[in-house]
């Protein structure tokens, strides 16, 4: 073919891992709820569909392995087999290795060949130890395929499969089908016709099937691409009078020759396909009307992979891809619009006048404006929780097989929108938690029922808003936390004073300490590498936090809270001497001016104030930033309770400006990471204003000694 | 480190121009590919923790620029930031990926067009660590020219921030 297929690859892997996506999904579905037909069918389509392509790409090694599952689907959809869970375990396999072929061929990764092989041999000896009504559909299949190849010899690579489209016919009430013969003279397409566009018009008028014939294609090396030596033929399935579809072939008359002959499509049945009978009268009828003896199977679905195009189009009917970078760009430049906004509504706030009345009012208007362009870009990067939730399934039922537990996925709240940012990078971290659940949680159905709980155990997984946050629960109902053997743990390590007493609170957050791990827990399962320290610090990159609850023989109940997104933050602007900080709202607990004599100076631990009881710390952060300030005394200037992981502070600054909406700028991409800051933002006036990262600023306050000082 | 090979290389082949600034009393000059754009002083936002000579970041334009005193990166007594000052915006290659930086100089000269024949590579000066981000010298009509390797003398800097903050934390 003189097409370069090549550009098509990156659209074949993204929608074949798409369609692998959605068999796992249905293959659980029918692990959970039983099998029923659609899902059977949906499942079969997916394959189908990805052989098609596979065979189009010349992917022999994905064509060869769908074509045998697709057969074992075929045999489930005719319902001549059972669904077993062998054969269950089999596909979902079999998923796995075409994920893992998907990826070889795409970037050049080792294919697991011999996993292939045997799962291959697994999924034929399937096929072949069926009960004696599936004798039938296996027996069909080499007949299809004995009809087509002599055809295919001496042609395309993908008649083959075309042949082999023993697919799905929806049932039709004998469609006229319209079959055109088109063998354009060799100087068709310098005459400026272009096939391809004749085609699409003829698929608008109803389902079109197109059969090359490529027998007179020359050496590649001898191919001259203006020469047209192809000729086509045509099945169009519609009820269009033959001139509708003279004239579109009108411009090509006299460079082609062109035949229209109507005749009428024999009444497919959905499971036509089963029976050999009708099948093979519909293949030698087509054979007959073809020429150029091409075998055809009637049909809806000429090629697979140009049967899966319509198909995804109707799926996501007015979705399309946009890089995530497009809509980045985007982002910036309605931030830049929002800063230029507010700094002409600075400007115009200074003019008086009729005509300054006037322009404040557009301003006004604008703002509201430019407010739901930028919510609306930010919903663009807004994807459900169900993209990370939706491999969880999977992992509960193959672990919990694994280890001979009785568990079950609860899942709520998948459609709760996070930014795509967050999302991808909160995966890893909760398939963590969810391990971790089903390895160390929940307890063996034996020593579940002996407890008293059902010997099912349940892990949830659950997402919702809260504030501007998003929480995401991971809570199992398994035998909690081991507060002794984590102390023992601790202090073995040196992690903990022997002699120190714990509250409950601090013993749960030894877990998340790096170098801890209970090690004879750590399983093949949990001892990946991945500890808790490192799903709590991916959490704080993302500026959430990660809280644990946990109740002996009740359960751990993992609490992430994370921000809607990572490009916007709600704060107070706060002023310390000449400079403007942002403390994002969501770690501001209270803001209160202290009375004189309120606070007190506790020798090497800095000064403390009280709050409702407690005694917090106080950092001064013209102090830690080394900033001039305008306020000393602590009851001279403003102190904010702020929260971060856990713990409580008071900021010592000299005044509240504000509160606003900012859009977070990254330090890093010009600078580097500084202790405190979480980033900065562009203010109205178009100046930079450093935002606070309180969690960073209460640990740094307690390490912080004057000398460290940096003027 | 002065001028590597391919610099040089490069040089032979074509005629450089180079934007030259002043600083206490010597011209230096850097690649003119290499500058995003001169701009006036305006006050910068300080930033903790950060080295003496970078006094703070701007906003150009959206992104959030570090702003570096080259008087102080070079130890030359410090002068005061008036309306006429200049920063040199750059663009500088570090392992990271290419960031921008202001630079601070006195005032902006002139574009010259420098012969590769005219440069000089620069002698081993000792005790001045300034020395290492000379890529080499060059003779014009007002006198000596001190071309700047910007890659080794901020890119190093910015690295050195990124670490020793990652360090710390």
């Amino acid at each position: 073919m003189s097409i370069d297929l090549a550009q098509f690859h990156a659209t074949f892997f993204e929608e074949s891992r798409e369609a692998l996506d959605a068999m796992e999904a249905g293959l659980l579905e029918i692990d959970a709820n039983g099998s029923d037909a659609d899902t059977i069918n949906t499942i079969f389509r997916v394959a189908h569909s990805i052989k098609g392509g596979a065979g189009m790409f010349g992917f022999n090694d994905i064509t060869s392995f769908t074509h045998t599952l697709e057969t074992l689907l075929d045999e489930l959809r005719g319902s001549r087999m059972q669904l077993t869970a062998r054969i269950s375990n089999a596909l979902l396999q079999s998923v796995d290795v075409l994920r893992t072929m998907i990826g070889s061929v795409q970037h050049g990764l080792p294919a697991e060949a011999e996993r292939t092989a045997s799962l291959h041999a697994e999924l034929t000896s399937l096929i072949a130890g069926n009960d004696p009504g599936s004798a039938l559909g296996a027996a069909a299949e080499p007949a299809i395929e004995a009809v087509v190849l002599p055809a295919a010899e001496d042609s395309l690579d993908d008649i083959e499969f075309t042949g082999v489209v023993a697919d799905v016919v929806p049932v039709v009430a004998a469609p006229t089908q319209w079959t055109i013969g088109f063998r354009p003279l060799p100087e068709l397409l310098t005459r400026g016709n272009d096939p391809a566009r004749m085609f699409s018009e003829l698929a608008g008028l109803g389902t079109l099937e197109v059969h090359a014939d490529l027998g007179a294609l020359p050496e590649f090396a001898s191919l001259d691409p203006e020469v047209c030596k192809l000729s086509w033929e045509l099945i169009l399935t519609s009820e269009v009078p033959r001139e509708a579809i003279e004239l579109i072939f009108e411009w090509a008359e006299g460079d082609c020759e062109l035949s229209i002959q109507r005749r009428q499509a024999p009444v497919v049945a959905a499971v036509a396909v089963d029976e050999p009978e009708p099948l093979d009268a519909e293949l030698t009828a087509a054979n007959v009307a073809a020429p150029v003896a091409l075998a055809v199977v009637s049909s809806a679905k000429p090629v697979a992979a140009e049967a899966a195009a319509p198909k995804s189009a109707n799926a996501d009917a007015g979705s399309i891809r946009v890089s995530i970078e497009k809509i980045d760009e985007l982002l910036n430049t309605v931030g830049e619009i929002v800063i230029t906004q507010s700094m002409l509504s600075q400007l115009a706030s200074r003019l008086d006048g009729v005509t300054a009345d006037r322009l404040k009012t557009g301003l006004a208007q604008l703002e509201t404006n430019i407010r739901e362009l930028q919510e609306s870009v930010m919903r663009v990067r807004m994807l459900p929780v169900s993209f990370v939730f939706s491999r969880f399934p999977r992992l509960v039922r193959d672990l919990s097989q694994r280890l001979g537990k009785q568990i079950k996925l609860k899942m709520t709240g998948e459609q709760t929108e996070l930014d795509k940012t967050v999302l991808e990078k909160i995966g890893d971290p909760l398939v963590h938690l969810v391990r971790n659940s089903i390895d160390h949680g929940i307890e063996m159905p034996d020593a579940r029922v002996a407890a008293g709980k059902p010997a099912e155990g349940t892990v949830h997984l659950n997402a919702f808003h809260k504030g501007g946050c998003i929480t995401l629960e991971v809570s199992d109902d398994g035998k909690g936390l081991d507060r002794n053997r984590i102390i023992e743990k601790a202090r073995s390590r040196g992690l903990v004073d022997p002699g120190a007493v714990l509250t409950d609170e601090q013993i749960n957050d030894l877990i998340f300490l790096p170098g801890f791990s209970t090690a004879e827990a750590t399983t093949e399962l949990s001892g990946r590498g991945v500890g808790m320290d490192v799903v709590r610090r991916n959490i704080k990159e993302l500026g959430g936090s990660i809280e644990l609850r946990s109740d002996p023989g009740v359960g751990t109940r993992f609490v992430i809270n994370l921000p809607l997104t990572l490009a916007i933050v709600d704060g107070l602007s706060v002023a310390v001497g000449e400079e403007v900080y942002i403390v994002p709202l969501v770690t501001i607990v209270e803001s209160l001016q202290l009375k004189p004599g309120t606070s007190s100076q506790i020798v090497d631990h800095g000064e403390v104030f009280s709050f409702r009881g407690d005694y917090l710390p106080v950092i001064r952060l013209h102090e830690i930033f080394g900033v001039e300030p305008r306020a000393r005394d602590l009851h001279s200037g403003l102190l904010m309770v702020v929260e971060g992981e856990g713990r409580r502070a008071g900021l010592f600054v000299d005044a509240l400006l504000g509160q606003q909406q900012v859009v977070i700028k990254s330090m890093e991409s010009n600078y580097g990471r500084i202790d405190g800051v979480g980033g900065a933002t562009i203010l109205g006036e178009g100046t930079v204003a450093l935002i606070l990262d309180i969690p960073g600023l209460i640990r740094l306050s307690s390490t912080w000694q004057p000398a460290r000082r940096i003027a | 480190m002065s001028a590597t090979p391919e610099d040089l290389n490069a040089g032979k082949t074509a005629v450089r121009q180079m934007l030259t600034f002043c600083l206490a009393e010597e011209t230096y000059g850097v690649d003119i590919l290499r500058v995003k754009e001169i701009r006036g002083w305006s006050p910068v936002t300080r930033i903790p923790q950060s080295p003496r000579h970078v006094l703070g970041v701007l906003n150009l334009r959206g992104a959030i620029v570090p702003i570096i005193d080259l008087r102080t990166r070079f130890d030359l007594p410090t002068a005061e930031f008036t309306p006429v000052t200049v920063i040199i915006v750059i663009s500088v290659k570090t392992p990271d990926g290419s960031k921008e930086c202001g630079l601070v100089v006195d005032s902006v000269s002139d574009v010259v067009d420098l012969d590769p024949s005219a440069l000089r590579p620069a002698p081993g000066m000792a005790g001045n660590a300034s020395s290492e981000y000379i890529e080499s010298l060059a003779t014009v009509d007002s006198g000596m020219l001190i071309l700047l390797n910007v890659d080794d003398l901020i890119g190093s800097d910015l690295q050195q921030v990124g670490s020793a903050s990652r360090a710390a934390a």
